[in-house]
């Protein structure tokens, strides 16, 4: 008798060590390497370090091996060492002109100082299985390189900066005197700033940020975008110690940028000019990376005086709801006991039916009487 | 109070690489800070810069992260959930206290310095050296009447708490009761409407003028709150129906307590069923003192 909620230390024991056994699988199928999962699931690496934020692929590989292939699960073991590490200090800006572009794209002109590069991209493939990749073979993968080196790169301009020079498009907000916000140090209070609402669109989850944006793109809080500019490459982080009063080259890192320019009527004090939205993801996300710019800028309805009728718009609803470590949690604990609670529930519903049915039989019998 | 701040420090025990219970110093730092503000609000939330935790959100990362902050390694520390030892997160969080610090542990009430608690509140009534540290996962009572933060902050600066009081009274009208049966909304210190967590209310009363201090932790969502040892808390009421509690008519099937809160084991799929009390330490402790075995539990 009353066995059931015992043994709770051995049962997780086991449970762990089952999860170990099923993670590795098939012994007679060679252990996966982190090496082969940074190099060979490099967009998932991407997608665990963007969401993760924290950028390390060595790091988000292993996460990924360990979690056997959740990236859910990833970017929360990533997340989970994050949190620990200590803060040595604040980047200076990306400068993303000054990009050593892998591919760029621009919607808006047909051709753009520098060129359209399509760079490694899904758009144009035909999504046929390939069988031959059933075979651990090289074919297809060519050991010459296509891409012409480019030699020293030259910076390539942003789309919006063109349309910049011609006051059609707005400003990109002002850097000076402001220190950026850091959500995982401070909660995130409303209404956010700008900085603090990208810091949580890009932690946020690609699944949700896609189905905000493409809310909006099917009439729940349109803003009639074009993707302005995608690009995607490697940038040069750079800190700039207070005691050593000049800057540092600390290496590369690989990001996507994403400029949505979208339609602004203007305003008693603006003249009519296009607005932005932006997005930028660590490596190469560039589906969550326009998602992103998507979101952000149906966030800006109240900066802009839009009428906020769609949940994109809603900036409590999408920032409180767009970390997945946080929805994944708190979904996922309802499989935790909650004996005690559903006792009580339990409690008051035989008190409601008890109650309930007196009345249905003291009323049957007053109508037998009657 | 001051005793919060000189409880913990780095030690050698625990997980290479992390601090002595996992959080660094700063952070712990933190956490202390906002534990004093809300101590000397009672009931109100303070927000704070909530860290990930290596457990996943909703098993009671606000919590931990309230007991890394102020336990000590003289400290002697209790976790339960659902009111037992030995259920199954309350068994995870006390390894990783334990891998990660190193504390005593104890499945007694009485001899806990640091309890923390998921559901319940123990049957043992708690004295004034020790600290009652809850998991918490949705801190705003009135978050499911209003669900922006916005305004529920407005709502309660200006004690606005009339959709509450309607809440009720629908219930009423509608039910001839309150239907709320746990998470039941208190007035803390006459001032703040405030979620006790989902303990059944059953365990409301225990919550007022409790020689121990408790303190609330909430993870996710970014908020401690406190109620400092002997503050008044009111579960809401009205006049005419006044707060009561639901008692189950059965005792306990193992120590025969008729004062203890009971989970109720399905034994078959004929209607058999068992109770017990939830609280097993209580429940074990009366066994011990020769506490009657009831017929069922005896066969």
């Amino acid at each position: 008798m009353y066995v059931a909620v015992k043994g709770g230390e051995q049962a997780i024991d086991a449970s762990l060590e089952q999860l170990a056994r099923e993670r590795r699988g098939d012994r007679a199928v060679p252990e996966l390497s982190v090496a082969q999962v940074k190099q060979q699931m490099r967009l998932a690496v991407d997608r665990v370090m963007c969401e993760g934020s924290l950028y390390d692929p060595d790091l988000a590989a292993l996460a990924i091996k360990q979690a056997r292939g959740d990236l859910f699960e990833a970017v929360f073991l990533l997340r989970a060492y994050r949190t620990t590490l200590p803060r040595f200090g604040v980047t200076a800006p990306l400068d993303s002109a000054a990009m050593t572009v892998r591919r760029r794209i621009s919607a808006t002109f047909k051709d753009i100082p520098g060129g359209q590069i399509l760079g490694p991209s899904f758009d144009y493939s035909h999504r046929l299985l390939d069988f031959a990749l059933m075979d651990e073979s090289e074919s297809g993968v060519s050991s010459e390189r296509t891409d012409e080196p480019r030699g020293e790169p030259e910076p390539l301009p942003r789309v919006t900066d063109i349309l910049g020079q011609e006051g059609l498009i707005e400003g990109d907000g002002d850097l000076e005197g402001s220190a950026p916000g850091d959500l995982t140090r401070e909660p995130l209070r409303f209404p956010a700033s700008r900085d603090l609402r990208l810091q949580n669109l890009a932690r946020g989850d690609e699944g949700f940020l896609l189905a905000m944006a493409y809310s909006t793109q099917r009439g729940y809080g349109r803003n009639h975008p074009f993707a302005g500019e995608i690009r995607m490459g490697d940038i040069a982080v750079v800190i700039e110690p207070e005691e050593l009063g000049f800057a540092i080259d600390i290496g590369d890192i690989t990001v996507t940028e994403c400029q949505m320019i979208t339609q602004f009527k203007g305003s008693a004090d603006k003249p009519p000019q296009f607005t932005r939205g932006y997005g930028l993801t660590f490596g190469y996300c560039e589906r969550k990376a326009m998602a992103m710019a998507l979101v952000d800028r149906a966030l800006r309805a109240t900066e802009l005086g839009e009428d906020i009728t769609a949940p994109a718009q809603d900036e409590e609803f999408v920032l409180a709801h767009s970390d997945s470590v946080e929805a994944s949690g708190f979904v996922q604990h309802l499989k935790l006991p909650h004996y005690i609670d559903f006792q009580s529930e339990l409690l008051s519903v035989r008190d409601m039916r008890a109650k309930a049915m007196a009345r249905a039989n003291a009323k049957e019998a007053s109508d037998d009487a009657a | 109070m001051t005793r919060l701040d000189d409880r913990a420090g780095p030690s050698e025990i625990g997980v290479a690489g992390y601090n002595f219970a996992y959080l660094d110093e700063q952070t712990k730092r933190m956490i202390r800070r906002t534990i004093l503000k809300a101590v000397a609000i009672p009931g109100y939330q303070v927000a704070f810069g909530s860290r990930e935790m290596p457990l996943a959100y909703g098993w009671g990362t606000g919590g931990m992260q309230i007991t890394a902050a102020i336990v000590g390694s003289d400290d002697t520390l209790k976790v339960i959930d659902q009111g037992a030892d030995d259920t199954t997160n309350a068994v995870s969080i006390r390894r990783f206290f334990n891998r990660t610090a190193g504390v005593a542990m104890t499945e007694r009430t009485a001899a806990a310095s640091v309890i923390q608690t998921r559901h319940r509140i123990p049957e043992t009534p708690l004295r004034d050296d020790q600290i009652l540290v809850y998991q918490v996962p949705m801190p705003e009572p009135l978050r499911y009447l209003e669900p922006r933060e916005t305004e529920t902050q407005k709502m309660h600066a200006l004690s606005e708490y009339g959709v509450m009081h309607v809440k009720l009274y629908e219930d009423i009208a509608r039910h001839g009761r309150i239907t709320t049966s746990y998470d039941y909304p208190v007035l803390v210190n006459g001032r703040y409407v405030m979620a006790p967590s989902p303990i059944p209310k059953f365990d409301n009363p225990k919550m007022d003028r409790m020689p121990a201090l408790q303190l609330f932790g909430a993870g996710r969502e970014k908020r401690i709150y406190a109620v400092p040892p002997y503050t008044p808390v009111k579960s809401l009421d009205f006049e005419d129906h006044p707060f009561s509690i639901d008692r189950q008519p059965q005792n306990c099937d193992l120590c025969g307590s008729h004062e203890s809160f009971l989970d109720e084991i399905v034994t078959d799929d004929a209607g058999g069923r068992l109770y017990v009390c939830s609280d097993t330490d209580y429940c074990r402790e009366r066994r011990e003192a020769g506490g009657v075995m009831s017929r069922s539990a005896a066969e």
